[in-house]
Order: C-alpha cells, then structure tokens, then sequence
C-alpha cells in the first residue's frame, strides 16, 4: 500500500490547476495568497487542553482577491476527511475540488466577488500540523506524542491564519459537518470577526451515537498490528487496514438506508450467485472496500485518530456553562442552518437545538431542512435549493 | 410594493411603525417581511413551517426559520419583539388560543388575521345547500382543507373577551377592500385584529 507522506508545499507551488476557476481572477503578486500555499505560525497556540503548539503550519488555498475594504472575506471549513482544495483540483486523487458545486465561478461563493480561504484543519495531513508532521524538537514524527485537539483548537489555528494574512473580519464563515462545527465555533470564540455564520448538516455537539461510531474506527486502527502505538512513519508499513475499516464504517453513517437500497440494494457484484464464502458477494460489500481502499492512500491513521476525537470532545454548551444561548450572546452575527431530512448522523432535531439557542439569543437565525435521498453526504451533493439558500443568505446580508 | 402583497397583509404593513422589529408566524415565502424590510427599515424575523417556503425566503435575504407555530414559539423570549404576526395561520394551529397567548408574551402587540368563516355566503352554502362551504376565499373541500379550527369574527371576540386581550385595532376585508365594522360577522370575508395583553 501507497503511503503519500504530508504534502511539503512551498509558498510558491504547482501552477494553478483550477485555471478554468480562476479565470476571471487577477493572480496576486502577493505570496500568501493563491493556490497551494502554506503558513509557519511562530506563535504558539493555547491549545484547549492546556498544551502549547508551535510552531504551527498551515496548509491552505485562497481563490479571488480581497477588496479594497477587505469587507468580502469568506472563511470555508473543510469535513473530517476534508482539505484545503475545496475549489481546484485534489493533488493526491486528481478529483475536482470538494465543494465545486458551491464555490466557483457562477457559484454562490464566486472567486469573481469573494476572497475565499480554506485552510486544511490541524491535526490533518494535508500540510497543516498534525501527527505525520515533523517535531522540530526531536525531528521525528509528533505521532501520538502529537497534542489532542478540539474543533476550537482548529478554529484559533485558523484565525491564526487570519492575522497572517491581514484579515480582520470575515464576511462568512461556511462549513458542513465538522466544517459545520468549526464555522458555528468561530462567532462563540472569536464575536467581532464574523458577520455570518452557514451551518450545514452539522451539530452543536457530538451525541452518544456520534462518538460511538467513531470509537469502532478508532479502534479499527489501533487493533492494527501495523499501528503500533502510532509509531509506523518509519518503514511505511502503515495501518491501512485498521484504517480502512474506519473509513468503511464510518461511510456507511454518510448514506441513507434509502440511498444505499436504490444504489445496491441487495444486487451481487460481477457474479450470477452466492458463493457461500466471504468474498465480496454484494455490490455494497464491494463498494465499501473500494472506499476504504482508496481512503488509506490519501489520510493518515494517525490523523484520522486525532479529528476524531476532537470531534468527540465537541460540545459548545458545555463550554459555555451548559447554555448554548450563552455561547452566542456577544456575536452580532447572522446565522444560516440547514439540514438534510435523511441524515441520521446529524440530524435535523441537532440543528433545530442550534436553532432555538439563536432565538432565544435574539440572534438572526434562518434555518431550513431540505429535502435529499443522499443521507449526510447531501452537503456535498448536487442540491440546487442548497445553492439557492447559501446565494440568497449570503447576498441579504448587503440588502 | 404593497400593491403586490395579499390585502390584509397589506393592511398590516400600513400600520406597522417604522423600523420596528416583528416576528411573522406562518410567514410564507416572505412576501409581508419583504416588504416591510424595503419599505419601512422593519427587523423582520419569520416562522415557516413549509421547507420549499422557508427555501424562498432565505434565498431573498429574509431570516425565516422552519418551524410549527404550535411547538416552537416557547424557545422566543419574553417581549423580544415589537409586532408578531399570524395572518391566516390560526384557524391552521392545532390550539389558537395558545398560539395567541404565545404570540402575546413574544410580542408587545401582535397582529391576528383569519377569514371569517360566518360570511354570509358561507353561511347560505350551509343552510340551503347542506354542504361546508367552498368559496373563493375557502377554496379547499373539507377533507383536504388545512383549516382545523374554523372561528368567527364572533367567535374571536369572544375569545379575546374572556382572556383579557386588549384589541388595538380592528379591520375587516371584502375582496381587496375594507368594509364596515357594522355586521362585520355576516359581511366581512377576512378579519384583522391588532391586540395586546
């Protein structure tokens, strides 16, 4: 197995290979900003834990140019097995960026009117700090000597980010999932620099269940013998089968029972009969080994270990005296939630709980559940009511 | 703009001051917070229970949140608004009356519009014809109408009466225009009622 060790990327990378995108662009003459770029933060950051991390890297993209007002800043968060490449290509599997659909020319989040960031989280392994990067300290990989983080340990790291590149305010903050969870953190940790908020498929905390899947992939890894004790990185025998199990169980919670009937339902995969053997006989067998095959070969295990547990340890009530209103009283900001009628992951009563805090807050609040047979994964599907909520929210902010 | 609107919402934008902030129970696709918003500098907030509404009036820029006038008005606090509205919503609640008291506690004075089911033409259908009445302004059959509480000018006089209400204003409605106070439950085919606790 493949193992793409963190991405080491200069300020000056690749030529841009989302050309088409940024067309109607002008290129900046300014190094922190286009495609493919990477931050060494020298300040340390506080970690919620108590521990201190730094320096800190960040690997991140930025399409369009910031107006001269700095007043069209737009803040995208990327998903657990996300990245910085939400609009141009994937380096490692050559795919379009993740959210093409929503970020791009023509598109609710248009590089011709916004300058968009998006920043790989810490504690991936896209080029931003995390467990696969080097310790300057031992010069070794941090493995699990890596601190544990929390979805507002990625948020400072981001707004680290910010500051780096001379951003102050941002017009939006827009992420589902755990994007969703960072963009709903940012107005509860950082009030004056947003001025909305979109939250989509996403939470306000992770319940019993949602930990509980996590706990079996995590598990999946660390029963690996290749994982040993997260110290792998120096014979590339990595725990790819620990870890694609992970991704297996984990993806099923992205589907709708609904979903994964039209697309499989209980057909056979190139094959008339059962073989009465463990191969994989059924379609879905098939396709989720194909997922957590191909999976293995673009995230580290240990990554994987590290955003999830944050995830885990995400709960904004309870970081704010057990009231979620609380949490929200000092932003001013307008908030956009959307769920999706057939995620169970995160289901629409979740975002109904956001939703209520923010009334009760007195903040601006929209929210609506659309409809999609696609389960959570509907966020990053084809879903024009999607594009035409974030356009409409995003534009009534100048009205 | 209000050209445009339905006539009893209309009404409702004539009356409301200025940049006051107002919640709108059973908002639709926006089309009344929309016009205050361009119009009079209104706060608009709005409460939707249909998804492809709420859709709608996001996608202009409104703040609407999906949501059941009967369950979730609890989570506004006390006295967070101006105005709140429910134009043609009540006799769709599963308890009007609660859905007042709520709207009552959210809003310093809140708007209430219904048709009057007492129309005499209603009234006709039932008598001579035997049937419940389909009309213009009642235009579903009784089996797939959304109206579960069919009330009365009366009826909500009544009502107000025995909780207390304050009316601050009062209105009636014949097609597009407004009619007389006088044997406004035999003649007036909408009813709009300003009141406060």
């Amino acid at each position: 197995m493949l193992y793409v060790l963190p991405l080491r990327l200069t300020a000056r990378g690749r030529g841009p290979s989302a050309a088409q995108i940024m067309a109607s662009v002008p290129i900046s003459e300014d190094s922190r900003f286009g495609l493919r770029r990477q931050a060494r933060l020298t300040t340390p950051l506080n970690l919620s834990s108590g521990a201190r991390l730094g320096p800190v890297d960040i690997a991140y993209e930025t399409y369009g140019a910031m107006n001269t007002d700095k007043s069209n800043v737009i803040l995208i968060c990327h998903a657990l097995t996300g990245d910085q490449y939400v609009a141009s290509d994937h380096p490692v599997t050559g795919k379009p960026g993740w959210w093409w659909r929503l970020v791009g020319a023509g598109k609710p989040v248009d590089p011709a009117r916004h300058f968009i960031i998006c920043s790989n989280v810490i504690g991936s392994c896209m080029g931003s700090s995390g467990p696969a990067s080097i310790d300057p300290a031992t010069g070794d990989p941090h493995a699990m000597r890596f601190p544990v983080l929390t979805i507002a340990d990625m948020v400072r790291a981001q707004a680290a980010l910010l500051d780096h590149l001379g951003v102050e305010r941002l017009s939006a903050v827009i992420g589902g999932s755990m994007g969703g969870m960072q963009a709903l953190t940012w107005p509860t940790l950082f009030p004056d620099r947003v001025e909305s908020c979109i939250v989509i498929a996403s939470t306000a905390r992770h319940s019993a269940q949602n930990i509980a899947f996590h706990e079996v992939g995590r598990q999946a890894i660390m029963a690996d013998p290749h994982w040993r004790g997260g110290d792998y990185y120096a014979d590339g025998q990595v725990p790819s089968a620990g870890l694609a199990v992970a991704r297996m169980a984990a993806h099923i919670t992205y589907l709708s029972e609904a979903g994964l009937t039209e697309k499989f339902g209980r057909r056979l995969q190139g094959r008339d009969t059962k073989t009465f053997g463990f191969d994989a006989d059924f379609q879905v067998e098939s396709y989720l080994r194909h997922q957590g095959l191909s999976f293995v070969d673009r995230f580290d295990a240990n990554s994987y270990l590290y955003i999830t547990r944050a995830m885990d340890y995400y709960d904004i009530a309870d970081d704010h005296g057990g009231s979620l209103a609380k949490a929200f009283t000092a932003s001013k900001a307008r908030f956009c939630l959307v769920s999706f009628d057939t995620d169970w992951l995160y289901p629409t009563t979740e975002s109904r709980i956001i939703v209520h805090a923010l009334n009760a807050s007195g903040a601006q609040a929209s929210f609506v559940e659309l409809s999609s047979p696609f389960g959570h994964d509907a966020f990053l599907l084809e879903c024009p009511e999607l594009n035409r909520v974030v356009d409409g929210f995003l534009k009534g902010g100048r009205a | 703009m209000s050209e445009a609107l339905r006539p009893d919402l209309a009404l409702i934008a004539r009356t409301v001051r200025r940049g006051a902030r107002l919640l709108d129970v059973g908002c639709g696709d926006g089309a009344l917070m929309a016009a205050l918003r361009d119009n009079a500098q209104v706060d608009a907030r709005g409460l939707e229970i249909d998804g492809s509404n709420v859709a709608a009036a996001v996608g202009r820029g409104l703040s609407v949140v999906q949501g059941d006038a009967d369950t979730d008005l609890g989570y506004y606090p006390d006295a967070s608004f101006d105005y709140a509205i429910l134009s043609q919503t009540l006799q769709t609640t599963r308890r009007p009356d609660l859905v007042v008291e709520e709207l009552l506690r959210i809003g310093r004075q809140a708007f209430v519009s219904f048709p009057n089911f007492a129309h005499w033409r209603g009234r006709i259908s039932l008598l001579w014809g035997g049937r419940m009445p389909v009309t213009r302004l009642l235009p579903d059959t009784w089996y797939d109408t959304l109206n579960i509480h069919h009330v009365t000018v009366d009826d909500f006089r009544a009502l107000v009466k025995e909780r207390g209400w304050t009316i601050d204003g009062q209105w009636f409605l014949k097609g597009d225009r407004e009619t007389t106070h006088a044997n406004a439950n035999l003649f007036a085919e909408h009813a709009v009622f300003l009141l406060r606790k």
